[in-house]
């Protein structure tokens, strides 16, 4: 059975600046399947927002879309590539808003200031619909109950910056879930909130897609919340994933040096205190200063155990290492033989890192 | 971190996976790139603004050595050529280049209208040069000398490029001292709202509350005023009798008077702004006193936002000049700025009969729009880590 | 009012008694006071030498204006309430109320790091100034000396002295936070507040800084006060644990004992409520209801009962004071020794 809903292939964002092209996406391959959650998790600058923007086409410019397609399956048969589409077409203009919508990290970049939250949904709502003024304000305001927002009916007469972060959050998923679009787009919907608010976020996020069906992508550096709501996770390091797997395989048995590295890095809550802290070596390179080879060789000390020359200037294929999973690392792809297994190999030397 | 518990590898793979802790910065000229470096690649890419710095610097130059650069003593009257056209420099002689020459100007007066009315004369052919001999001058008000830019070979001959007014004064030598007047006029009278805005802005946004309510109503009260009446009366109560360089000096404060308000909210946003950062609460931590807090921490960050600011207010204050000099409340002869030299084209006669005397209007036009695009080039730059 | 453990009360480094910083709302034309805000309503703790307290709770629960009042980084002294300082000498000084000039010499003592490794860092500053400032201000060392004292602080935090004549604009964010940290130890202080220092840096990154300041506090025999709001965080570097609601201290004990087994019903939301990195764990989470209230008009009483699962009807008219259960752990609640609330042990293991 076909369930795919959006099928990426070698999408590349570049940036045209003044000093040079920043490749903020690079090459980007993914498959997101029907009523499923993907996690795109990754550092600040590794193209995780811009890669989700990309797929709206909504990057500004300099930022422009060099290659690759990103196909819609509308339903099983029906294709499109979005990329066919001009960026401010009215066909592109159709589909994010009715069949795809984005939430932000910040509300206040999604609403109008000067509009009442109801009349900003209805206005979504009526464009891409027939609905009557009448009919979108009932339906506000019953999207409004859905998402959580006490006394609905007076609220949809307030404007954003009368309600509370939280509340700003929920008006926001109403207003992107009113026209009940296939895929829900989530760039880093919790990070500006507390603990407690971000846990009621991210229920409302599973309660609603458990009730509309909808395909969420969120995009995160939070590996709590990956853990928590993800289904896929796509691990990115500038620009690439290097990554991708079911979210168990993920967290439990990590192929790329990068993922295990970030999952080592966290503090946890059930750890004894002051147990020394695995991290990762250095930063995340400047865009400018993009390593060759393996992106992420200048801070492995899988490659430097393992003595691994290729690294450093060939740049490692997406290969297969578990039934669904997929990483790229030269750990998994010996020259020579495709076997899997070698990511076994790099079990005892990890323990070496990792012991204490 | 140490890497003590990797004991069991070998020593070239401890070596390599220490030399991995060392993160390099940033090892380009960025690195120890001063604000003011930054902002000037950034201004730089700013071509409208690198286009009008060029205008200004060359218009500045024209001002400081304008005796220099004028041919003529701009109030040396010629009798013989009220309203003389400009004179147009041939390059091209019987299909050949030369040496710029122009031809001399006959002129006859008009019975009827009593006019001068000006035909060239070909038989009188007028050397020009570079650099040439003519009326003796100071540069720069001590070194004497008697070198022009250019001028007629011989010396005798006039050539007037702008055409002259109606007392037969050469125009371009004119206007390039009014260039200095006005120029100098923008700058001496934003130098005086600097003065003010700083001082009440900083005020009002350091303190805050009944402080900077106060000033605060009175900048709205100030900006309430209708500039250009208030400027008229106040330079209608400049007594006739003062000397030129007093009048000069009074206009500057009028035009003063009302420019700081914009100054001095500048400087209380940045002010209020800049209270709230952390750095700023670090230097407090630290132990630095407010003094050097204001002057070492805070100061620097907004130099340049007074900058881009003052430079964007200098054309107003320009124009300003120019108007009250032009309704004759401003500066009078013999100081010559833009203003006064456009109130010779006041009437449609004039200027029908002698189009020449509107150029002044144009430079003006020049120096406010070169100043704009310069304050947006600055704006744009002033805060190169935005 | 003993409200820590049985240690001598006379060696605690610091002692704050019911701080009070309440920030007026001014409205209308003539700036007429209408309200407060009461960020921080009677807290007070003791801090020992050496240890790291942390200060927890969510946004608006007066954590970070706690610290900064500490180490009296507002213009305004604070409201009211005594910040006891053991000076080097062994006097005790009570630093609420001095002035600037009688502040200065205790300065020196107490450092702060910030969360913004970007907006705490002058960007017209070399770093040679930035880390400077203080040791020149307060007349420890200048010119060559100066320069010395910086390569060697610098050193310590683990960066090249070399680039001492770099703006911070030239490093990462990681880089700026060492920074940081290297001016808040030029004068030698012993008390270091970390306002959310590690917060808004990359995981990665965040686990260097995290080690760097363990590291620190060992060589240095520090003495942190930890604002954060990520509970992993304080539970990987702190020996006592402080949690805030509203502008008071609603929990306070040893981190091993807290995390195991909370005795206040807000330490059991938060701590159920913190994301974990392990799918397995999935739906183990309380969700709270309603989100926290505005400090200027805070619910009476317990201002947490609008939203405690256990909140009874005198918790909305009475409310519980800070009080010891057990030697070392302080709570707020009326029903702290009846209530049986869940931690956040190692979960079952799941098969």
């Amino acid at each position: 059975m076909n369930d795919l809903l959006l099928e990426i292939e070698d999408l590349k964002t570049h940036f045209f600046l003044d000093d040079g092209v920043v490749k903020a996406v690079d090459g980007v391959s993914l498959q997101v399947r029907r009523g499923r959650t993907l996690a795109i998790v990754g550092e600040s600058g590794c193209g995780k927002s811009i890669m989700a923007r990309s797929i709206l086409q909504i990057v500004t410019p300099p930022g422009k879309i060099v290659g690759g397609r990103i196909c819609y399956h509308r339903a099983p048969g029906d294709v499109v590539n979005l990329l066919d589409y001009q960026r401010k077409s009215r066909e592109m203009r159709a589909f994010r808003g009715r069949e795809a919508a984005m939430i932000f990290q910040e509300p206040m970049a999604a609403l109008s200031p000067v509009h009442t939250i109801g009349s900003q949904i209805v206005e979504r709502l009526r464009l891409h619909s027939g609905a009557s003024r009448r009919e979108a304000r009932a339906l506000a305001v019953e999207m409004l109950h859905r998402v959580g927002i006490p006394h609905p009916a007076q609220r949809v007469d307030a404007y954003p910056h009368q309600l509370s972060g939280g509340m700003r959050q929920r008006a926001m998923i109403a207003m992107a879930l009113i026209c009940r679009p296939a895929l829900l787009i989530a760039d880093e919907p919790t990070t500006a909130l507390d603990v407690t608010t971000q846990a009621q976020i991210l229920e409302l996020i599973r309660q609603l897609q458990a009730e509309l069906g909808m395909t969420v992508v969120i995009i995160t550096h939070d590996l709590g919340v990956v853990a928590e709501i993800a289904d896929e996770v796509a691990v990115m390091y500038l620009g690439q994933i290097v990554e991708h797997g079911p979210v168990d395989a993920i967290f439990h048995h990590p192929q790329h040096p990068y993922t295990r590295g970030l999952l080592r890095s966290i503090p946890r809550i059930e750890d004894v205190t002051r147990a020394r802290l695995d991290a990762i070596p250095g930063a995340v390179p400047h865009p400018y200063a993009r390593p060759g080879g393996c992106p992420f060789h200048t801070r492995c000390r899988e490659r430097i155990i393992h003595q691994l020359e290729l690294c450093t200037h060939t740049a490692p294929p997406l290969t297969r290492v578990g039934p669904l999973q997929q990483a790229r690392c030269w750990l998994h792809e010996p020259p020579g033989d495709g076997q899997r297994g070698a990511g076994h190999a790099a079990e005892p030397a990890l323990a070496i890192i990792g012991g204490q | 971190m140490s890497a003590s518990h990797l004991g069991t590898l070998p020593k070239h793979i401890q070596d390599e996976l220490a030399a991995l802790e060392r993160e390099e910065a940033s090892e380009r000229a960025v690195a120890t790139a001063s604000q003011w470096r930054l902002m000037w690649w950034r201004f730089r890419k700013h071509s409208l603004a690198m286009v009008s710095l060029g205008v200004l610097a060359t218009l500045f130059l024209v001002a400081i050595f304008a005796e220099f650069v004028a041919p003529y003593n701009p109030m040396a009257v010629h009798a013989t050529r009220t309203y003389a056209p400009p004179q147009v420099i041939y390059l091209i002689e019987h299909g050949r280049l030369t040496w710029p020459f122009t031809y001399g100007l006959k002129s006859t007066v008009e019975v009827e209208t009593m006019r001068r009315v000006y035909t060239l004369d070909y038989s009188q052919r007028i050397e020009l040069g570079l650099f040439v001999r003519g009326e003796p001058y100071r540069l720069l008000g001590v070194i004497p000398t008697d070198l022009r830019l250019f001028g007629t070979r011989d010396g005798t001959q006039l050539i007037s490029v702008l055409g002259s007014d109606r007392l037969g004064r050469d125009l371009f030598s004119r206007m390039v001292h009014a260039t200095r007047i006005s120029l100098s006029i923008g700058l001496a009278a934003v130098a005086l709202s600097l003065v003010l805005g700083v001082t009440l802005g900083g005020i009002s946004g350091y303190f805050g509350g009944r402080v900077d309510m106060l000033i605060q109503r009175l900048i709205e009260f100030i900006d309430a005023i209708p500039s250009l009446p208030l400027w008229m009366g106040l330079s209608a109560a400049i007594p006739l009798t003062w000397p030129p360089l007093w009048v000069y000096f009074a206009i500057t404060l009028v035009l003063s008077l009302l420019g700081w308000t914009g100054m001095a909210r500048v400087v209380r946003g940045r002010f209020l702004a800049l209270r709230e950062e952390d750095f700023v609460m670090a230097a407090r931590v630290s132990g630095s006193s407010e003094r050097r807090i204001i002057f070492r921490h805070m100061l620097p960050s907004f130099v340049s936002h007074i900058i881009a600011s003052l430079t964007l207010t200098i054309p107003g204050r320009i124009l300003g000049e120019t108007s009250l000099s032009f309704l004759g409340l401003g500066l009078k002869e013999p100081i010559i700025s833009y203003g006064v030299l456009l109130q010779d084209a006041q009437n449609v006669r004039t200027v029908a009969t002698a189009p020449w005397l509107i150029t002044p209007a144009l430079v003006v036009m020049l120096i406010v729009i070169a100043y704009n695009f310069l304050g947006d080039g600055l704006r744009d730059a002033a805060d190169p880590y935005a | 009012m003993d409200r820590t453990a049985p240690r001598d009360a006379h060696a605690a480094l610091l002692e704050v008694q019911d701080l009070k910083v309440y920030f007026p709302i001014r409205r209308g034309l003539l700036q007429r006071k209408v309200g407060e805000v009461k960020a921080v309503d009677g807290v007070s703790f003791r801090l020992w030498p050496g240890e790291t307290l942390s200060l927890v709770g969510e946004s608006g629960c007066g954590k970070t204006t706690t610290g900064r009042s500490i180490v009296r980084a507002y213009k305004t002294p604070p409201t009211a309430g005594r910040i006891c300082f053991r000076g080097d000498d062994g006097q005790v000084v009570d630093l609420a109320q001095l002035g600037d000039a009688e502040l200065k010499p205790y300065r020196r003592a107490m450092q702060m790091v910030f969360q913004d490794p970007f907006a705490s860092l002058n960007p017209r500053m070399t770093v040679l100034d930035i880390i400077g400032e203080p040791l020149l201000v307060n007349g420890i060392a200048s010119g060559k000396e100066l320069e010395a004292r910086v390569a060697e602080l610098l050193r310590r935090v683990k960066l090249p002295p070399e680039y001492m004549r770099r703006y911070p604009h030239a490093f990462s964010g990681g880089q700026r936070q060492r920074i940081g940290i290297a001016r808040a130890l030029a004068t030698g202080p012993r008390l270091v507040v970390a306002d959310e220092a590690v917060s808004a840096l990359d995981v990665s990154v965040q686990a260097q800084i995290l080690n760097l300041m363990q590291d620190l506090q060992a060589e240095l025999s520090l003495t942190y006060l930890f604002v954060a709001h990520n509970l992993s965080v304080v539970r990987y570097i702190s020996d006592r644990v402080a949690v805030m609601y509203v502008g008071r201290v609603v929990e306070l004990a040893e981190t091993s004992k807290l995390f195991a087994q909370p005795r206040h019903p807000y330490t059991e939301a938060l701590l159920a409520n913190v994301p974990r990195p392990d799918p397995r764990l999935r739906g183990m989470r309380i969700v709270l209801q309603g989100e926290v209230p505005d400090p200027a008009n805070p619910p009476s009483g317990c201002h947490f009962h609008p939203r405690c699962r256990y909140a009874q009807a005198r918790c909305a008219s009475e409310a519980p004071p800070l009080r010891e259960i057990a030697p070392g752990q302080h709570v707020a609640c009326h029903f702290a020794e009846t209530l049986t609330l869940r931690g956040a042990a190692a979960p079952p293991a799941v098969a």
